[in-house]
């Protein structure tokens, strides 16, 4: 049976223009970019044709870009470098809705003697920029903030954010994981640091991430070695998959100025048709400033875990924030911090689509889920009259 | 991804025993909306045999916890009421083949679903798990369930009791609590185990477990005071002892004797007497 990928956000398909790319590093090309010869040494150009595609994604320079393991190095290399640069400040601000790369950082910082503000959201997942103004100290030493929420899709107002805290001149970082590849970004437009990006979630190969660093920013290493990108993060690269980061850049941008709305449209008739079949679904975050492929809906008195395994039997694929698939008992910190009721936050199921979503896929799930649902809601000792149409 | 069993899947993909009885003669309700799951059992009970003649549920969770509620009704069906208390949570993880011992909460809740509508039938007040004192606030879990879950499935790490009541699973503020009920559980199976040989105890066996029970038991006490204490001889039911440390010249030594001496009877053997050389 054909896989139905409804789950980009966590990870995504390695386009196939960037497997092939990818392909001679893996066989003949094996040298090393910091060799001599010529044999190693020709690798690097190709490592440099990557940062430049790579920066011109987010339209940074390519000497902006150095290249990681994952989102997380970035993460925690721009949260390190930030407090290693300014160790005098001994205050963080960040959200409470962060992906753990930044809130657990922020998390242990807290208990090395650093104070941190996790601002909160409101129900649509906002933030009150007020309270972020207010939190600015003369002692903050970072500001981390994401772009857009990898479980609600939810878009800070990142431009008015960047403002704040740059008219406070403290270090701003953006986890943009999320954001790249799906929405327009330009730091030259945007008054920020540093900016985490990473491959796996934009149909590059996993393994392989950028942190974007402002020229002229103040940048410590997080990762001690040898000299390699230019001794801001030492070990020898990852050839293969940052050469398909390069050409997934590439693919992100182009698709960007041509598809338009074409996933957004796509994900509107998915949450549409699943409004029109299933009684009492709710939206999880702001309808307006939501990534064009995320919609995060809870369907209450039904367990999300049940949810996905019933999906699954038709290889659909699908995420939720309920506690039993969270790896803890506890369900989803985004979507507790948003204040969605118990009844719904271990319903709730993220579909996440991406270029390669088509409409015969979005009509196969309109098709299998409300039966799903109305299963599940007549073995519930709950809410039984909430069954679907 | 968790690995269940085929069983597991298979039960929750086509569940038995899914309803409600019309006029249930039990009615067994645990878990709620906010932990993640819960479980509604009614049962149809013949009265003069006590025999189950119907179990149906209805449960909000996740699968493994829609298969432990087959499981359960399946076990229990045909069963007087007396046969049925006697299954535990390890028959239901059974029946499924195993379930990831993450999982292991769902087979304790189908347990006391059951408890539940066995007490309701009875007449009975609602559950024990209402007894005893709340130790995880943010799942409502008692000492008292805490404990009789360590001790039927010898659990040994507070991990595990996560993984089978979700005590300790939210904000983690009772991880403390559920450390000093494990080590007051099996210290107290210790001392049980240890009583039960004490009436065949050969010469050098006695010798071996006085050793033991002064090294394990009494000197860890002392010294935590910066006392000590040494074994000088044991003959016969003598046992010869120096104290060390802060206990030499204690005021109280006297009394610290005669616990050591109280310690020794308790586990060791009945006649034992301490004498300080």
């Amino acid at each position: 049976m054909k896989v139905v990928y409804l789950d980009n956000n966590a990870t995504t398909k390695v386009a196939d223009e960037v497997r092939e790319a990818m392909l001679p590093y893996l066989s003949e090309l094996y040298g090393n970019p910091s060799s001599m010869h010529t044999f190693g040494g020709q690798v690097h150009r190709n490592i440099e044709i990557a940062r430049e595609q790579v920066a011109a994604l987010i339209n940074a320079e390519p000497e902006e870009i150095i290249f990681t393991s994952c989102g997380t190095e970035s993460d925690n290399t721009a949260l390190m470098s930030a407090l290693l640069s300014r160790h005098d400040k001994k205050h963080i601000i960040t959200t409470r809705v962060e992906h753990p790369a930044v809130l657990n950082f922020c998390k242990t910082t807290a208990r090395e003697g650093y104070r941190v503000t996790f601002l909160p959201v409101d129900k649509g997942g906002r933030l009150n920029l007020e309270e972020l103004r207010a939190a600015l100290t003369d002692d903050t030493a970072v500001v981390s903030i994401m772009y857009a929420n990898n479980e609600s899709g939810v878009i800070f107002p990142i431009h008015d954010i960047a403002d704040i805290v740059k008219s406070k001149g403290v270090p701003f970082h953006i986890d943009a994981v999320q954001a790249t590849g799906k929405i327009p970004i330009d730091v030259k437009k945007l008054p920020c640091d540093m900016m985490s990006i990473s491959g796996h979630k934009m149909h590059a190969a996993k393994g392989v991430a950028a942190l974007y660093i402002k020229r002229g920013a103040r940048f410590t290493p997080y990762i001690i070695g040898g000299h390699q990108e230019h001794g801001r993060r030492a070990g020898t690269e990852n050839v293969a998959s940052i050469v398909g980061f390069g050409v997934a850049s590439d693919l992100a941008k182009k698709h960007l100025q041509t598809e338009g709305t074409r996933i957004q449209d796509l994900k509107d008739k998915l949450e549409q048709g699943l409004f029109n079949t299933c009684p009492d679904p709710r939206i999880n975050g702001d309808m307006v400033n939501r990534l064009p492929n995320t919609t995060n809906i809870s369907f209450e008195y039904v367990e999300g875990e049940a949810i996905l395994l019933k999906l699954n039997e038709f290889n659909i694929c699908a995420s939720s924030g309920s506690a039993c698939t969270s790896g803890s008992l506890e369900p989803s910190h985004v979507l507790r911090s948003m204040g969605v009721p118990f009844t719904a936050i271990h319903g709730s199921v993220r579909f996440s689509l991406s270029r390669y979503t088509t409409e015969e896929e979005i009509d196969f799930v309109l098709e299998k889920m409300p039966p799903i649902i109305k299963e599940l809601r007549e073995l519930s000792p709950y809410g039984t009259d909430l069954a679907c149409h | 991804m968790w690995e269940y069993t085929d069983k597991v899947k298979d039960l929750f993909l086509h569940p038995k025993n899914v309803g409600e009885i019309d006029n249930p003669d039990a009615v067994g309700e645990v878990g709620s909306i906010v932990c993640g799951d819960a479980l509604k059992l009614t049962l149809k009970i013949d009265r003069e045999t006590n025999r189950i003649t119907d179990a149906k549920f209805k449960t909000f969770g996740c699968a493994s916890a829609i298969a432990s509620s087959t499981a359960l009704t399946e076990l229990i069906k045909g069963k007087t009421l007396d046969e049925a208390l006697n299954i535990t949570n390890q028959d239901i993880a059974a029946f499924l083949g195993g379930l990831p011992r993450e999982k292991m909460h769902c087979s304790v809740m189908g347990y006391e679903a059951l408890e539940a509508a066995v007490a309701n039938y009875r007449g009975e007040k609602p559950c024990e798990v209402e007894e005893g004192e709340i130790v995880c606030m943010c799942f409502g879990v008692t000492d008292q369930k805490i404990k009789r879950v360590i001790m039927e499935n010898k659990l040994r790490t507070v991990e595990d009791v996560t993984n089978f009541t979700k005590a300790g699973g939210g904000c983690g503020g009772c991880i403390p609590d559920i450390e000093k009920i494990l080590k007051e559980v099996w210290a107290e199976k210790v001392i049980e185990e240890t009583v039960k040989p004490r009436k065949k105890l050969t010469n050098i066996q006695k010798i071996a477990l006085i050793q033991e029970t002064i090294e394990k038991e009494i000197r860890p006490l002392l010294q935590a005071d910066n006392g000590d204490i040494e074994l000088i001889d044991i003959d016969g039911s003598r046992v010869i002892i120096s104290l060390r440390g802060t206990c030499t010249g204690c005021l109280m030594a006297d009394v610290t004797v005669k616990n050591i001496e109280k310690k020794l009877k308790e586990l060791v053997n009945e006649e034992l007497v301490v004498e300080v050389e």
